[in-house]
């Protein structure tokens, strides 16, 4: 995957040594030009084509910004209810997720979704221990968390 | 945009930026009070973590992606420093309240009355017990 972005970076600067243009616009166009050379010769890499995975970047991305957009509106909700009926609850969650930042990246993200703060991993990496604000079903708290976060987070470690 | 003519001031884009940059500071206004209200009312560490770690970040990054427009499109400043600070909290914010949660859970802090469930309990008087137990036989 890195090793296909060098290479484009690489053609890109082929290309401004054959067309003698050392600016910004012949540098893109280069870039272009080796992204195609790249999608046409793709058989020849072992992973995937790069881009794929810059859009699964991008994609988990949009979905943080969500998240973190409806999280606060539901702790505004609570904050402002005049009665405070909250039930917070800790429940563990397993995980199939198996690297250290995909780990911690998984953790950002819940602690950043509506209502779910981690406050504990276990050692051997399998189950988070997860405080939720409000307590109502832990099944479909994790059959969220597991079909939006872990879903996007493997789409983008997949090799 | 400013410094050009006087009738410019009031074409529908400056009006348009500046209704985007009021709405951003005002809602990042509004969740910083939130956060503030949230610590004084949630009963305890843990609910007041929730309050502090979400809706104080989405509040800073309102005020800040405000600021950025404000400079860039009204007084033609690119200040990249705010995009890096952006950023940065993004990162932090949550591994702050990861953090503030497990060592005040760790140090024995206790959840409020109204939890219904405890999971980490259990898990952690397991560990603690096996380091205890561990420990003697190291030495």
């Amino acid at each position: 995957m890195s090793s296909q972005i060098l290479l484009n970076f690489f053609l890109a600067f082929i290309w401004m040594f054959m067309t003698v243009s050392f600016t910004p616009a012949g540098f893109a166009i280069g870039f272009l030009v080796g992204l195609a050379i790249i999608i046409l010769m793709r058989r020849f890499f072992s992973g995937r084509l790069y881009l794929t995975r810059v859009w699964a970047v991008l994609s988990l991305t949009a979905l943080f910004l969500k998240e973190l957009v409806l999280s606060s509106v539901q702790v505004l909700r609570i904050v402002l209810r005049p009665r405070m009926d909250i039930k917070p609850a800790i429940f563990e969650m397993e995980t199939e997720l198996k690297r250290d930042w995909e780990i911690t990246l998984l953790a950002s993200l819940i602690t950043l979704t509506p209502g779910t703060l981690v406050v504990g991993i276990s050692d051997d990496q399998t189950r988070l221990y997860i405080h939720a604000l409000d307590f109502k079903d832990i099944d479909e708290a994790v059959s969220s968390i597991k079909n939006t976060f872990e879903r996007a987070i493997s789409e983008v470690s997949r090799p | 945009m400013l410094n050009s003519s006087r009738e410019e001031r009031f074409s529908i884009v400056t009006t348009i930026v500046n209704i985007l940059i009021i709405v951003l500071i005002s809602t990042g206004v509004l969740f910083s009070a939130v956060t503030a209200l949230g610590l004084v009312r949630l009963p305890d560490v843990y609910t007041r973590t929730h309050a502090a770690s979400k809706s104080s970040t989405l509040g800073v990054l309102a005020i800040l992606f405000g600021t950025f427009l404000h400079f860039w499109l009204v007084e033609g400043i690119f200040n990249t420093q705010m995009v890096i600070a952006i950023v940065f909290l993004f990162i932090t914010a949550p591994v702050g309240g990861h953090l503030i949660g497990r060592a005040a859970y760790i140090s024995g802090i206790k959840v409020a009355d109204e939890t219904v469930r405890d999971d980490l309990g259990p898990a952690v008087k397991k560990k603690k017990k096996r380091f205890a137990s561990k420990k003697p036989a190291d030495e």
